[in-house]
């Protein structure tokens, strides 16, 4: 509604809104200005692995040529590991969660422990995929052993880097807290890493139900 | 909180004292706007020149002995990518849009200003990746600037080995570098409005550029995602994009990978592209309409509205530009109709130009005469747009010098002519100095009708079947001699625009030393950015105080009022206001 109203509103008629009466017509700027732009990121970020997922599901169909006339896709080795990574990571999305919760009340302790975990956790899913990457190689399953492979490569390799990116705002949030700084000090950080981590452990569920279904 | 730049505050705002902290590593929205201008206008020169180039094999084929077909294939790839993506793109929304957002809506700089920065150093790696492919063995790719595979990166296509990779990281570079800058106008445009500036009175410009980053911002992963994995396909030889065949006598390595998919990826982002350019233009060219024929823009809300509504179709369009590619012929019509369906907003912006002009006080100055020129070149080259969406029209034109003279005229040369205009409009803002008014007349008139001397033959060789891409024609049964003529007379032309491209040059470095100060505000306009205490703002844009907004951007010629123009951070009389509406 209140985007309707903006958008229909007669501006020539001066003087209309009067500046000193509504000084902050806009909802949004509630919010600060780090979280909007997140969210936006968000967008730009569901853009990229949605097309990745399109392409993945047309190339499946046999949508190119190959030399048998048949659709390439074949089953790749799935790595048990895998399981326990998605665990891990939404062990790690949890302990953030806990992590702002604490921040909130402001429970140092909570806080500390939280962030410690939560980035420890976000590390530890990072070996276990580099891990489950060693393993295909070893089951002849590499990069460029079949395409489900190589989409497999390429989704596990974009989220990875975008964890590392969280990881790198959780090192110095991290320093700023162990350093003795203050909850106030740290809550935005620690409230967008928190959202940012929920968000790449949607987008992991769903890549990684897309890459299950399809095993075939 | 709450960003510090949006706050009423200059201490929160760094304050660099060195001439490398002010100049190199700024993050002052205004620097970062001129060094994307000028890296944006330095590689442009280099695809101008690329393009005197190639005109000159087709007027007068074999003339120059270093333009071998591989050279030739290799200038139209780099002119073409580096005109779409690394100078207008970079220009319209790194260098107006960084330049304008913050001053247009009265905040002191861009809500991210470190980011910012950094876009600009990302964006010039990403250039600096480009031109080094000139010097890479074998040299730039020669695929076409749409690099589509299989062909881009088999034996045969110059640049196969190392320009292509370098053309793909490029671009990846930039689509980072975008995304950087991207999120940082549209939040800014979200967040740091100062009090009273609502969304609707915000000027057109600033609405032009904010659409066109979202769009951007939804439109650049696609180019991403395609570049990453045409890579991987040629560098580790995964089969993404390539099909199983046969090059050269050898089967080679790839199985099962679909051309089209990288098709379908490139024009999500490619067709929503055209819009990127054009949405910064459209808001431009709206403020340049009214404040030079002192009339306020003629319906505003349907100008926004319809940049609105523009921006989500380009999102549904971008088949158009496979009609040839065998396609289901309902999937073929959808996209015509989605296609013609732009028309109507498109032409709703074009009428109400024309009747701000109509009875409007017009002052012809040179930012007003590039905005009339951009009317023009933009009616003809939508009119023709119209034969391409059609399907059934497009098939034969597919390929042809028709195709060129179209997309060249709606989207090279009328963003080019308001991005002239908006050079000449805001000069005396971020210079402080006056440009020379007869040499600016001199460089629109060569320019605007040696534009039409250049692309309105073009549409005739199209439809004489003349092929786009072509080294060269030799003997070619169904075309007549008089083709050779008038690609020699669209040499000439071109040789003489991008000549008289000197001139403007010449005016703006001239105009910087020697030019006379300027006012102010010369053109008597009523947006923010004429109203800051300095002219070139300073750091920090607005003094120890921000602007307060009362009013809309277009109270000119209204009546009763002292002035023709009323700033926008006027406050009310109490009079009330007596317009028709």
């Amino acid at each position: 509604m209140g985007i309707v109203r903006r958008l229909t509103e007669k501006p020539w008629l001066a003087p209309g809104l009067d500046p000193s009466i509504d000084p902050d017509p806009d909802g949004l700027r509630t919010l600060p200005a780090a979280a909007v732009g997140l969210r936006l990121y968000f967008g730009v970020a569901t853009i990229m692995f949605m097309l990745i997922a399109v392409v993945m599901v047309m190339r499946m169909d046999g949508h190119g040529l190959s030399t048998d006339q048949q659709p390439d896709w074949k089953p790749m080795f799935w790595p048990p590991l895998l399981w326990v990574n998605t665990g891990v990571l939404m062990l790690s999305s949890a302990a953030w969660e806990w992590a702002r919760a604490a921040g909130r009340r402001g429970q140092m302790e909570s806080l500390r422990a939280g962030l410690v975990a939560g980035g420890a956790l976000a590390v530890a899913f990072l070996a276990g995929q580099l891990t489950v990457w060693r393993q295909l190689e070893d089951a002849g399953c590499g990069l460029t052993a079949t395409t489900m492979s190589a989409f497999f490569y390429l989704i596990t390799a974009l989220h990875g880097l975008h964890l590392l990116g969280g990881l790198t705002v959780w090192g110095r949030t991290t320093l700023k807290v162990l350093a003795g700084g203050e909850a106030a000090e740290v809550e935005q950080s620690v409230d967008l890493c928190a959202i940012y981590w929920h968000f790449l452990l949607l987008v992991w569920l769903v890549m990684f139900s897309l890459l299950l279904l399809n095993r075939r | 909180m709450t960003s510090t730049t949006i706050a009423d505050d200059t201490r929160v705002l760094h304050h660099p004292k060195t001439w490398v902290g002010k100049y190199v590593w700024s993050q002052d929205h205004k620097v970062i706007a001129l060094q994307y201008s000028v890296t944006a206008v330095a590689i442009g020169l280099v695809a101008l020149v690329l393009s005197d180039l190639m005109r000159l094999q087709l007027g007068f084929p074999g003339a120059l002995k270093f333009i071998t077909p591989s050279a030739y294939l290799q200038f139209v790839t780099m002119h073409g990518m580096i005109m779409v993506i690394y100078l207008l793109t970079a220009l319209l929304l790194g260098g107006f849009g960084n330049y304008l957002i913050p001053l247009m809506i009265g905040a002191r700089d861009m809500v991210f200003p470190f980011v910012n920065m950094l876009s600009y150093w990302v964006y010039l790696l990403a250039v600096l990746v480009l031109v080094a492919s000139f010097f890479a063995p074998g040299g730039p790719t020669g695929a076409g600037w749409t690099l589509y595979p299989p062909q881009s990166i088999l034996e045969g296509t110059p640049g196969r080995h190392w320009g292509i990779i370098l053309m793909l990281a490029s671009l990846a570079i930039f689509v980072v570098a975008f995304t950087m800058g991207g999120l940082n106008y549209v939040t800014t445009v979200l967040q740091a409005r100062t009090r009273g500036m609502t969304l609707m009175r915000m000027p057109c410009s600033v609405w032009g550029i904010f659409v066109a980053a979202i769009l951007g911002l939804l439109a650049f992963p696609a180019l991403f995602v395609a570049a990453v994995m045409m890579m991987l396909d040629h560098v580790v030889g995964t089969s993404f994009f390539m099909p199983s065949l046969v090059s050269m006598g050898q089967q080679t390595k790839f199985n099962g990978g679909s051309p089209l998919l990288f098709q379908h990826l490139f024009w999500f982002f490619g067709h929503p592209e055209v819009y990127i350019v054009a949405l910064p233009a459209f808001g431009i060219v709206s403020d340049l309409i009214s404040t030079h024929a002192r009339k306020n823009i003629f319906g505003y809300r349907m100008m926004v509205w319809a940049i609105v509504v523009i921006g989500v179709l380009s999102l549904f369009v971008w088949a158009h530009h496979m009609y040839v590619s065998g396609m289901n012929p309902y999937f073929g019509f959808f996209f015509a109709s989605s296609t013609l369906v732009i028309a109507v907003p498109t032409a709703i912006k074009v009428y109400n130009w024309l009747l701000t002009l109509w009875r409007g006080d017009i002052h012809l100055r040179a930012p007003m005469l590039f905005a009339i020129g951009f009317i023009f070149t933009f009616i003809h080259g939508g009119l023709t747009g119209l034969f391409l969406g059609n399907v059934s029209v497009d098939v034969p034109l597919s390929d042809t010098f028709f195709v060129v003279g179209h997309f060249h005229m709606v989207m090279g040369v009328s963003p080019i002519l308001v991005i002239f205009g908006a050079i000449y409009h805001w000069y005396p803002k971020i210079t402080g100095r006056m440009w020379h008014a007869g040499l600016a007349h001199i460089h629109f008139w060569i320019t605007f009708l040696g534009v039409y001397a250049i692309y309105l033959p073009m549409h005739y060789l199209g439809f004489l079947g003349v092929p786009r891409r072509y080294y060269a024609l030799g003997q070619t049964a169904f075309i007549p001699h008089s083709a050779q003529v008038a690609n020699e007379f669209i040499t000439v032309a071109a040789l003489i625009v991008g000549a008289a491209q000197l001139v403007f040059f010449y005016n703006m470095i001239w105009s910087y030393f020697k030019g006379p100060k300027a006012d102010s505000n010369p053109w008597g306009a009523t947006t923010l950015e004429w109203q800051t205490p300095q002219t070139p703002p300073a750091h920090g844009n607005w003094g120890p105080k921000l602007p307060v907004v009362y009013r809309w951007a277009y109270d000119y010629s209204v009546p009763g009022a002292p002035q023709d123009f009323i700033p926008q951070n006027v406050p009310p009389d109490g009079v009330a206001r007596h317009h028709a509406t």
